[in-house]
This record gives structure tokens, C-alpha cells and sequence, in this order.
């Protein structure tokens, strides 16, 4: 039986050093994508950039190809947009530890979790790669720069400014978020909460925020619960496509239309039922395809040296017009996509067609 | 340890007792929690609340069905929450593509998926020979990627879905849900399917003893596959009726669902040390009284995360009673013997 | 010769030696890097491949505590969940005392009571392990939700995150890999020519003729739900400090892949037969086809297709090729 070990080992050891061998001539003689010049390289290349969303499937993050995909027609870029199975950190990790193995140029990072993903993306940066984040962003040590589709403290106030026109400045909300650590969630939440210590809202107050992981079926199960928690509660934020929409479909599965109402962040094409029926009168959002379209310039400008970045340069962002870097403080450098766009009655059809 | 000398102590009556009448002894427990939660909040007793819980565990009671079967003859299957989620997809897609496709026809569609997928986890077991545990660890991981890509990546959602499936689960007939009348139709005829069929005696038959059942000429390979195709259809089924209900097909869709179908049938009484026992109305009740944990943990408030906890406590908890009962009537049964 | 079944020894013969599932493993990772060579310039990256084998370093701990469990005919569902749970009680400790490793200390702890705990149902209460411990899987996880609900433990320190992160100094060998390939040795001394090893091959292959030779086999039992749950500790240590950062949900699924890697490694889900080199071979062989997958940037969705039917598979061609060759067991 010694024997046996002894020879599977030595088998074992003969092919990871045959494959061991190999490896170094290999990589630099084959490698597609081109290698990133430190500093400016001003000559046009072609990028690979690898644009990482939360969750394969989402059609938040379906919706955005479009952009990105325009964005890397425009700029003669290869584009990888993919994202984990599941808004499970790790596997967003081990997706960033196998770009980095991919040797792309840039990575632009959509974080489940603003400090867990900081090792491997400074993993990455020691390798020559350019990582940023967006929508959800990764802490300053992690990132040259965060692309955030507006300011959140734009969106957490506006999100309780039309919640509380819809029910009269009087009542119970609670909130539906996303995933636990999502940042970005958390940090509109954050500036909700902030928005309502204005007087003109002390009729109103945040009785609960529960947690429902951009899963509907879990959503859904959470809207149940918290109205039989709170059977007074009239109004549902959800700074989440899924949120929203799941649990405008509980109060109208539940027969509570006009008792209860949603509002946040929604994608019109999911809440163009609701907003005809009168669940949410008002929500807001940005154009996810312009969110697509602006990482791909990002990425592209931070490869080509026009953004270092520091604050006070601009970026050309394509036909997303100028873009200045922002240093919010602390050296938290950020670029803005614009401000909230407000989807109601009026505009709702338009807008279902196209997101 | 010393045995008892006296014949019907106290406790081996008890024990018999239990044996026997452990449905009534969870309709027990059931009503003592219903009275405990009844204190803590007034939102629980009312009729409306008892029918939410009706509609959530409507879809549970379906696949738990077939999970009872699947368990009484001695195997498990852990992929129907998977097989849900594929069925789901692919009648979505269906939809999404062909939005006027008959209702009926939707669901039919739903439960041939499942058929298929049930007779993959039933070939696997009986021709291919594979414990039942890995097979349907096997296609839980499968099938869950065929979702991914049936739907090329992309959920499916509310919008998508025509306006008739989505409505039909919750149609009111008679003041009650559809898919409430349907769980109850399915579970009658469960229960006639087990107790008043040859093919349900089988099932217990070849749960009992295998090879005693093969020798009185049962084709016990045909009944276990029979088993697993069953709860595959029930999966598919309820796979049409989740994206009716929750109006969503996802990659992530009915995750736990073997968790939650395996605590009914343990609870409602499925021995897993032995096979051969179980009954519909056991784990009908024990679907009910999680129904009633999961709807009071709401309404009183307790933590989201303290569910998956109980899950495992309410497991553990029944297995561990069910094995002691059983081994304890052994005991009594050979001592019995003895004198 | 003596005929003497206990003194038999197998000549040695170059069919016997050859027609194993150990080299058919070995043929495997062959074929799939040459695949994916072709399919990738930078499959055959030395740092790459060595920094490929972190992603499964955790899951190579779980394997070699699994297979002493599915050798003596158990299983052990729960070790995702032990893994997730003494890392949340690390962290928690972490926090409370400001040490790392006391917290190290709490959670290795963890592991060891929740295999006891584990070990204890299966033997004194004689619940069949898949079911026992399916229970244990949602206990245990549901425990960590309820110690850390949504919050991550991050600003772990950099001594300890070293441990999942660091290579030895001067070198592209992960600290992991060292540990995994010290942790072999006594693994395979114990399993192949320890005492404790031919009872566990004996417990899996017949546990009624172990009873009436006296073997204890409660207590060997109980001792490897206790390995397992301390090797479960370790791995989910080893996460944390992977990852930086502690969170209820970490390695969720990953009994999952253990169990193929084991299985795969030519253990019998049956009980009684199995090798380490195989379960090492059969690790490898996943990851470097994980990660190549990857490389090619197939989503984690469909490749998730190829483990579920390789699990499958792993388990019924074992049975086919039972009849066609030789399987060792001791």
C-alpha cells in the first residue's frame, strides 16, 4: 500500500510539474487582451474590461447590457458583464480572483459587500488592473473611484418625499431593502431615516426595515408579514426593483389596494401595473442602460490616464455629455450619473417600453 | 438498566399511545400554540389570518405529498424544490413567448416537466442503483442549473406573465383561494390513493419490507419509481402554481423547499429509522402546525433569522422522538415476547 | 503458501495496479487541462494555478474529515453550517476580547461540541446521519443567522487574514495549500495504516459483524463527527481570513461540493472502500475544472449543471467498473 501512495504521488507530482513547466512561455506569447501599460499609454488599444454586476438574472442587471454593450461598440472595447448566481459575496469574489487570473485591464465592481471584497480588489490593483465600483460601492481602500447613479442622499429623501405624498404625511411605513450589506440600500436608507427627522413628517415614522435579498418570494413573504405586524401600516419603501414590485403585487394579491402604498426605486417596465392601479403613485430611478453605458467610460477613461482620478477632472462619458470627479469627502472620490428620474402616470408608459 | 416487570406501566402505555394516535397528539401541540400565539397578538385568531396560512402552505402541502411517498419507501428526495423552480421556468418561458396559452394548458405543462424530472431522480435510484440521497443531491445542483438555462440568464417577471395564470391560484371559489381548493383536493385524494389503493398498500408494503414485498411478486423497482415520478409531477405542478402565485421564476426560486417538506412529513409522523410508516393525515398536520409557527414568528415579530433554526430544532426534535418511540416499542414488544 | 486469508498477500501485478480509479482520476485532470490549455492562455499560469487551489482549500479540509465519514457508512451534512457557525462565534469573540486567537480558540470549540452534538444523535439516539445531520445543517446555520443576523465582521487582523490570503514568504505557495498538504499526512497514516482506519473501513462495510467482534463502534463514530467538526472550524477560520470578513452565509452549499469530491474520489457512498490519494485527486480535479470553467467565463449557473450530474455519475460508474476492476480498500 506504500507503494501504491508512493507511485500515485510521484504520478501526481510528474503532471503538476509538467503543467507547472509549461506555464511561463505560455501565458505572455498567447494572451489576447492587451497588457496594461502603467501609466497613459495614449496609442488606441483595445481594452478588455470586465463590468461585474450582483446577480446573474436580475432584470435590473439584464436591462443594463444594452449600455454596456453600446458603450463598448463606441469605444472598440471587449466587455465581460456577468455577476455571481446569487448575491452570494463569495462568489463574487472568486469572479474578481478569476478576471484577475484573466488578466483584464479594468474591473468595474458592483459590490454585495463594501469590505469583504476589498482584499481581492486590491488584489487586483497590485496586478496592474483598474478597479472601480458602481451602484454599490466598495470601501475608498478598494477603489480608485465609486460611479454612482445619484447621490444617495438625492435618492433617500426623494423616496420619502413621495411616500409621503401619497399618504398624507400621516402613517406607518416600514422599509423592504435589499441584501443586508448592500451598501448603496443601506446608505439610502441612511438619508431616509435622515429626511424624516424633518418636522413636516413627525406624523410619520419607520416602524420596521426588514431585508429581502432582491428575492421575491422572500419579498413577498416579508410584505406579508410586516402588514400582519402592522396592520395599520400605509406606506412601503423599496430602494429595490425587486422590493417594490413584489410588494406592490402583495397588496394587490391582498386586496389593500388604495390602504397601502409602495413607493422607491422601481423599474417601470415591472411597475407599470401597479402605478395604473394606484399602489405606487410616484417612484423613482435612473436609466439602468446610461448606468451600463457609463462603467464601460469609466473603466475606458481610467486605462486612457483622462481620469487619474482626482477631484476636479471631467470625463467624456459618450452621449452621457461630461462627467466631473467628486471628492465627497475623506478623499471619497465619486462621479454621478445624473439625479433621480421620477416615474408616475404620466411618463410610465413611455419609459415601460424602453426598461 | 432495569426492565420493567409490570406489564402496562404507566409510561409503555403512554408509549403506545403515542405510537398510535400521534396525529392526535399534534393536533394537541397545535392547539396549545394556536392559544399561546392567540395571547401574544389578537391579529392571530381571525379568519383571515387562517386563511393566509391555508394559501401559504398550500404549495408545501403539494410536494410534501410526494415527498411522504418518496420517504415511506425508504428513500428521500431533496431536488423538488429545484425540479419546482425548472418547472416554473419553463412554463414562465412558455408564457412569456406564447402569452395566450390556456391556463389549463400551462399547468399540464408544469406537471409533464415534473414527470420527467421525477422519472430521472426514479431511473437514477432503481436502474442506476444510486442511494436516493445522492441521486437527489445529484439533480437538486441539475436541475437548478437548467434553470439557468432554460431562461438564458434572465428571470422572468410579473409583466411578462398573462393576466389569466396569474390570477387563476388566487381566484375565490366559494370565498376560498383556487390553490387552497386545489391543496385540498390533492390531499383527499392522497389519502384515498394510500389507504383504499393496491398501489398505495404497495407503497407501504415495499417501505415495510423490501424484500418480503418482492417476494409476494410486488415489482418494488416499478413502486419506487412510481414514487419519485409521482412527486415529480407534484413539484411540477406546483411549480406552475408558484409562478402563478408569486408571479416570478428565478434561478433562486423555492430554495428550501426540501427542507420545508421533509420537516412536514417527519413531524406528521414518516419514520426515517424504519420505512412503511407515514400517513397523509400526519403530514398534512405537520405542514399545518409549521404553517402556524412560520405565521406566528411573523406576527409576533421574532427575527426573520431565527426560522431556519427552528426548522432544524423541529426536525431534530421529531426524528429524535420518532426513534425513541419506535425503539421503546421494540423493547416493549420483545419483552413481551419474552414472558 | 499458506492459504490463510489474513496472511494473503496480493502479487502485485501491473493490471492490478493500473485499472484503478485513481488513475482514471489522473487521466481526468489530464485531459481537462489540456482542454482548457487549449481553450485559454492562462489556464497554464504557474501563479494562476496556485493561486486557483485557495478557492478550494477550504473544501479539501472538509474532504478529508468526509471521507473517514462516508467510509464508515455515515455522512455528515452539517459542516457548511459548523464552518459558518464557529467563524460567527470567532468573530464574536474577536469582538468581545479584542484576540483573534481566543476567537480562533471559540471557534474551533464550536466545532468540536457541534460534532459531539452531531456524533451524539447519530450514536445514542440512532438517527440515520443524512437525516440527523440535515437537521444539524439547518440548526447550525440557523444559530449563526441568529448570533450575527445581517451584520459581516470585517477588519479581521492582518496576522490572521495572512492565513487565508498570505504565500510563504518569497514564494507563490499559498498558505492554505501548505497547511492542506501538511494535514495529508496524518490523514493517511490514520486511514491506511492505523487501527483506527481498518476500523472505520470495517464499520463501513459491516457494521453487524463489527458489533459481535467487539469493535466500539460508537466511539469511533463519535470520534469522527468530532474530527469532522473541528476540520469544519478550521476551514470556516481559514475563510474568514480568505475573505476578510465574517458572514452567516458563508459556505452555503459547500457540503454539496465535498460530498462529489469525496465520492468522486472513488469512495463508496456504500460504506468500506476508498482511498485518500483518490479524494486528493478527485479535489484537484474539480477545482482545476472549476476554475477553468471560470477562466472561460461560463456562469457559476451552468456549472453547477456539470456537478450535480457528475455527482450522479461519480457514484453509478463506480458500480459499472466495480465488475471490470480492482477496488482496493485497505
Amino acid at each position: 500500500m506504500f507503494r501504491k501512495i508512493l507511485l500515485t504521488s510521484i504520478a501526481v507530482i510528474a503532471c503538476l510539474s509538467i503543467v507547472v513547466g509549461c506555464a511561463p512561455q505560455a501565458a505572455p506569447a498567447a494572451a489576447p487582451a492587451a497588457t496594461t501599460a502603467p501609466a497613459a499609454a495614449p496609442a488606441k488599444k483595445t481594452y478588455t474590461i470586465a463590468i461585474i454586476h450582483q446577480q446573474e438574472g436580475n432584470p435590473y442587471f439584464a436591462v443594463e447590457q444594452p449600455g454596456v454593450e453600446d458603450a463598448a461598440k463606441e469605444l472598440g472595447d471587449t466587455v465581460i458583464f456577468k455577476g455571481p448566481a446569487s448575491m452570494d459575496v463569495n462568489a463574487q469574489v472568486e469572479l474578481v480572483d478569476s478576471l484577475i487570473a484573466q488578466k483584464v485591464d479594468a474591473i468595474g465592481l458592483d459590490a454585495l459587500d463594501p469590505d469583504a471584497l476589498v482584499p481581492v480588489a486590491q488584489k487586483a490593483m497590485k496586478a496592474g488592473i483598474k478597479v472601480f465600483s458602481w451602484d454599490s460601492s466598495l470601501a475608498p481602500a478598494g477603489r480608485l473611484v465609486h460611479f454612482d447613479a445619484a447621490s444617495p442622499e438625492d435618492v433617500g429623501r426623494t423616496e420619502v418625499q413621495m411616500m409621503a405624498k401619497m399618504i398624507n404625511y400621516e402613517g406607518q411605513i416600514a422599509i423592504l431593502s435589499a441584501g443586508s450589506t448592500n451598501l448603496n440600500s443601506n446608505l439610502w436608507n441612511k438619508w431616509s431615516e435622515e429626511e424624516l427627522k424633518d418636522p413636516k413628517y413627525s406624523k410619520m415614522t419607520l416602524v420596521k426595515t426588514v431585508y429581502g435579498d432582491d428575492d421575491y418570494q422572500k419579498g413577498y413573504n416579508l410584505t406579508q408579514a410586516l402588514l400582519k405586524e402592522f396592520p395599520n401600516l400605509k406606506g412601503i419603501i423599496g430602494p429595490t426593483t425587486v422590493g417594490i414590485a413584489t410588494a406592490s403585487k402583495y397588496i394587490k394579491d391582498a386586496g389593500l389596494v388604495g390602504k397601502v402604498f409602495t413607493s422607491g426605486l422601481g423599474l417601470p417596465s415591472e411597475m407599470k401595473e401597479y402605478i395604473k392601479l394606484g399602489i405606487c403613485k410616484e417612484m423613482a430611478l435612473w436609466s439602468p442602460i446610461d448606468q451600463g453605458y457609463g462603467t464601460v467610460y469609466i473603466a475606458h477613461g481610467l486605462l486612457t490616464g483622462e481620469i487619474t482620478p482626482k477631484a476636479g477632472e471631467t470625463l467624456n462619458a459618450g452621449r452621457l455629455g461630461k462627467l466631473p470627479v467628486v471628492d465627497t469627502g475623506s478623499g471619497n472620490l465619486v462621479i454621478y450619473q445624473g439625479k433621480p428620474m421620477i416615474f408616475d402616470q404620466s411618463n410610465i408608459d413611455k419609459w415601460a417600453a424602453i426598461f | 438498566m432495569k426492565i420493567s416487570t409490570a406489564k402496562n406501566t404507566l409510561g409503555q402505555r403512554l408509549i403506545t399511545l403515542l405510537a398510535n394516535f400521534r396525529e392526535i397528539v399534534i393536533i394537541v401541540f397545535t392547539l396549545v400554540l394556536i392559544l399561546v400565539v392567540s395571547l401574544r397578538t389578537d391579529t392571530f385568531l381571525t379568519v383571515r389570518n387562517f386563511q393566509d396560512i391555508l394559501l401559504d402552505i398550500s404549495i408545501v402541502s403539494i410536494v410534501a405529498m410526494g415527498e411522504m411517498i418518496v420517504m415511506i419507501t425508504g428513500g428521500i428526495d431533496i431536488s423538488i424544490g429545484s425540479g419546482l423552480a425548472l418547472s416554473a421556468m419553463i412554463v414562465g418561458v412558455t408564457l412569456k413567448n406564447h402569452p395566450d396559452t390556456p391556463v389549463i394548458l400551462a399547468v399540464f405543462l408544469g406537471i409533464g416537466v415534473g414527470i420527467i424530472l421525477g422519472a430521472f431522480n426514479g431511473f437514477a435510484v432503481t436502474m442506476m442503483k444510486v442511494p436516493p440521497i445522492i441521486a437527489t443531491l445529484g439533480t437538486y445542483s441539475f436541475f437548478r442549473g437548467l434553470v439557468f438555462l432554460v431562461s438564458g440568464g434572465v428571470w422572468i417577471a410579473a409583466h411578462q406573465i398573462p393576466d389569466a395564470f396569474k390570477n387563476f391560484t388566487l381566484q375565490p371559489i366559494a370565498g376560498i383561494p383556487f390553490l387552497v381548493i386545489l391543496a385540498v383536493i390533492n390531499t383527499l385524494a392522497f389519502f384515498v390513493f394510500m389507504k383504499y389503493t393496491r398501489f398505495g398498500r404497495q407503497i407501504y408494503a415495499v417501505g415495510g419490507n423490501e424484500v418480503a414485498a418482492k417476494l409476494a411478486g410486488i415489482r418494488t423497482n416499478f413502486v419506487k419509481f412510481m414514487t419519485y415520478t409521482i412527486s415529480g409531477a407534484l413539484f411540477g405542478a406546483a411549480g406552475a402554481f408558484w409562478l402563478s402565485r408569486y408571479s416570478i421564476a428565478a434561478n433562486n426560486t423555492a430554495g428550501d423547499m426540501h427542507l420545508q417538506a421533509i420537516t412536514a412529513c417527519v413531524i406528521g409522523g414518516v419514520s426515517v429509522a424504519v420505512g412503511g410508516v407515514g400517513n397523509v393525515v400526519g403530514v398534512i398536520l405537520g405542514a399545518f402546525l409549521f404553517g402556524i409557527i412560520n405565521n406566528a414568528i411573523n406576527l409576533i415579530g421574532i427575527s426573520e433569522f431565527w426560522k431556519e433554526a427552528l426548522y432544524g430544532v423541529a426536525i431534530l426534535v421529531a426524528v429524535i422522538v420518532d426513534v425513541t418511540i419506535t425503539q421503546r416499542l421494540q423493547k416493549m414488544k420483545t419483552e413481551r415476547k419474552g414472558e | 503458501m499458506k492459504t490463510s486469508y489474513l496472511t494473503y498477500k496480493k502479487p502485485f501485478s501491473i493490471s492490478s495496479f493500473f485499472l484503478r480509479w485513481e488513475w482514471i482520476l489522473v487521466g481526468l485532470i489530464i485531459i481537462a487541462s489540456l482542454v482548457l490549455t487549449f481553450l485559454s492562455p492562462h489556464f497554464l499560469d504557474a501563479v494562476n494555478l496556485f493561486d486557483m487551489t485557495f478557492n478550494f482549500m477550504e473544501r479539501g479540509f472538509l474532504t478529508l474529515t468526509m471521507m473517514f465519514l462516508i467510509i464508515s457508512g455515515s455522512m455528515d451534512f452539517s459542516i457548511a453550517s459548523i464552518a459558518a457557525l464557529s467563524s460567527a462565534i470567532l468573530g464574536k469573540v474577536y469582538l468581545a476580547t479584542g484576540s483573534i486567537w481566543i476567537g480562533l480558540l471559540a471557534g474551533l470549540l464550536t466545532g468540536l461540541v457541534a460534532g459531539v452534538v452531531n456524533g451524539l444523535i447519530v450514536t445514542r439516539f440512532n438517527i440515520p446521519a443524512f437525516v440527523a445531520t440535515l437537521g444539524t445543517l439547518a440548526l447550525y446555520r440557523g444559530i449563526a443567522w441568529i448570533i450575527l443576523e445581517n451584520i459581516a465582521i470585517t477588519n479581521l487582523p492582518q496576522e490572521f487574514t495572512f492565513f487565508g490570503q498570505g504565500y510563504i514568504p518569497g514564494t507563490i505557495i499559498p498558505i492554505p495549500l501548505v497547511f492542506y498538504l501538511i494535514l495529508l499526512i496524518p490523514c493517511a497514516l490514520i486511514l491506511h495504516r492505523s487501527t483506527f482506519g481498518r476500523y472505520t473501513f470495517a464499520i463501513g462495510g459491516n457494521k453487524e459483524v463489527c458489533r459481535y467482534s467487539g469493535i466500539k463502534i460508537n466511539r469511533i463514530l463519535l470520534t469522527i463527527f468530532i474530527a469532522s467538526g473541528l476540520m469544519a472550524a478550521l476551514a470556516g477560520a481559514f475563510m474568514s481570513a480568505r475573505f476578510a470578513s465574517i458572514r452567516a452565509d458563508i459556505a452555503t452549499g459547500m457540503e454539496l461540493d465535498v460530498v462529489i469530491a469525496v465520492v468522486l474520489g472513488g469512495v463508496s457512498i456504500n460504506g468500506g472502500v476508498g482511498t485518500l490519494p483518490g479524494v486528493v485527486l478527485s479535489l484537484f480535479l474539480l477545482g482545476i475544472v472549476r476554475f477553468g470553467m471560470n477562466l472561460i467565463n461560463i456562469p457559476a449557473q451552468q456549472q453547477i449543471i456539470v456537478t450535480g450530474l457528475l455527482l450522479i455519475v461519480s457514484v453509478y460508474i463506480p458500480q459499472v467498473i466495480n465488475r471490470l476492476t480492482i477496488r482496493k480498500t485497505i
